[in-house]
Parts: C-alpha cells; sequence; structure tokens
C-alpha cells in the first residue's frame, strides 16, 4: 500500500518517550526503512516528544501530545503537536546549545538533532495555544547529510 | 536501565546498558555520580556496547558528569557507541570533550 496514516495520543510525560519510537518503528516496519532510517526517525521523535514534555506545559499539568504519522510513496511525514505554552522565539530555540533550562543539564540539541536526522523540519508555535513540529523523511535514499566524513 | 560500574587498576568502567532518554536521564545520573565516588581511579571509560539508544537529553547528562569529573582532573572516554549515538556524539562535538577509544 503507497498510502496509510495514523494518529496516536498520549499523555506528556518522559513514560511515554519510549512508547512513541516503538510505536512508529512498528507503524513504519511495513516499509522496509533501513535501520539507519528507523533509528534517525525514532531519534527525532524522541527529540519532539521530550519538549513536549520538558517544555510544553506548565508544572504539574500533564497535558497531551499528538502524533500524526503518514507515508505516501515511500516519504514519511510526522507532525508532533502539543496544547501547551508555545515557543517565544523560534529561531533562538533552534540554535545548537540554547537551552531556556540551563542549570538542568540540557544540552539545547533537540532541535540540531531533528534537523539532521530528518529530511526537513518545520516548527510553528502559537502563544499559549502549542507547538506543532512537523518533519519528512524520505524513506529509500541514503542520507543527505554527512556526519563527520 | 542498568548502570553497571568496575574498577580496574586506575580505570573506572561504567557500562550503560539500555535506553537513555528523559525517562531515564534522572537514574543514570544518579548511578554514575555513585560511582563517580569509587576510589582510586584516575580515568574514566564509558562502554557503550549495550546502550540501545540515546537522544540529546543523554548529551546533556554526558556534559553534567563531564564537567563534574573535570574539577577532579579526570578525563571520561568513551567506547562502543552504536552508529546511531555515533552520529549524536558527532553532531554535538561529544568526542572533543570525551575522546572516542576502541
Amino acid at each position: 500500500m503507497n498510502y496509510n496514516e495514523m494518529t496516536v495520543k498520549f499523555k506528556a510525560i518522559s513514560a511515554n518517550e519510549s512508547f512513541a519510537r516503538v510505536c512508529i518503528a512498528a507503524f513504519l516496519s511495513e516499509y522496509n526503512p533501513t535501520i539507519d532510517e528507523i533509528g534517525d526517525i525514532k531519534t527525532a521523535i524522541s527529540e519532539a516528544v521530550t519538549n513536549c514534555v520538558v517544555h510544553a506545559y506548565p508544572k504539574g499539568v500533564i497535558g497531551d501530545v499528538e502524533m500524526y504519522v503518514q507515508v505516501n510513496n515511500g516519504e514519511v511525514y510526522i507532525s508532533i503537536t502539543d496544547n501547551g505554552v508555545g515557543i517565544e522565539d523560534i529561531e533562538q530555540a533552534k540554535q545548537p546549545f540554547y537551552t531556556t533550562k540551563p542549570n538542568s543539564e540540557r544540552s539545547g540539541m533537540g532541535f540540531t538533532v531533528m534537523e539532521g536526522f530528518m529530511d526537513t523540519l518545520a516548527i510553528m508555535s502559537t502563544p499559549n495555544k502549542g507547538v506543532k513540529v512537523e518533519m519528512t523523511k524520505k524513506l529509500g535514499e541514503d542520507s543527505k547529510v554527512s556526519f563527520g566524513g | 536501565m542498568q548502570v553497571s560500574s568496575n574498577l580496574r587498576g586506575n580505570t573506572l568502567y561504567i557500562k550503560l546498558v539500555g535506553e537513555l532518554d528523559e525517562y531515564t536521564a534522572g537514574y543514570t545520573r544518579h548511578q554514575m555520580d555513585r560511582a563517580f565516588d569509587s576510589m582510586g581511579y584516575k580515568q574514566i571509560v564509558l562502554d557503550l556496547s549495550e546502550l540501545k539508544f540515546m537522544d540529546s537529553t543523554g548529551i546533556g547528562v554526558l556534559i553534567g558528569r563531564y564537567k563534574r569529573v573535570k574539577q577532579e582532573n579526570k578525563q571520561i572516554y568513551i567506547s562502543n557507541p552504536n552508529t546511531q549515538i555515533e552520529k549524536i556524539f558527532v553532531m554535538s562535538g561529544l568526542y572533543e570533550i570525551m575522546p572516542k577509544i576502541s
């Protein structure tokens, strides 16, 4: 089948990060991704869900994360959406090593990893409405980014 | 997530088994810090041969541990990361502070 899609909604808690990774890997297994491709996608998903867990909701609020995955002729489209506080400055948030929580041993590499591991990355934010992260990756192609030669 | 440590000569070997993400970061951080309390070692080798997954939250944990042991002039080395984890290390420049050994 050339076209398929799924939506999964879960709570923004860290225990659900491994669930999200396993879930997308199982969904995509039908499309014969390489080990590298599935590894890249799992890592990118983990970064996006971590952002929802750590940054989206105020302390004490356990909000939702929606993961939508679509496969269309070998191209994977993923969106991760929360209904949280939003990102004030997206360009700043995308800078490598930038973090709003410098005292929590955070690397500030989340968006950099998503950008590096996927073909495209788009971030949309509305203050106090939430963030939608969209990523795509074409399966069956060699990675367009080379890492350290 | 499992963290085990083993002191051999002047090297402290720490092995991470499982998946290092936001869910396991706190435990991993705590267990590594406990292992660092061992006496009489000069360097640390992090055996990642059985670490199946790590995202950038893990980079934060490792940089935090680096800062801790640097104060005591101890060096951390990375051993046997899988390809996926290797990509994140290269991307983040982690090898500049924690060299890879074979």
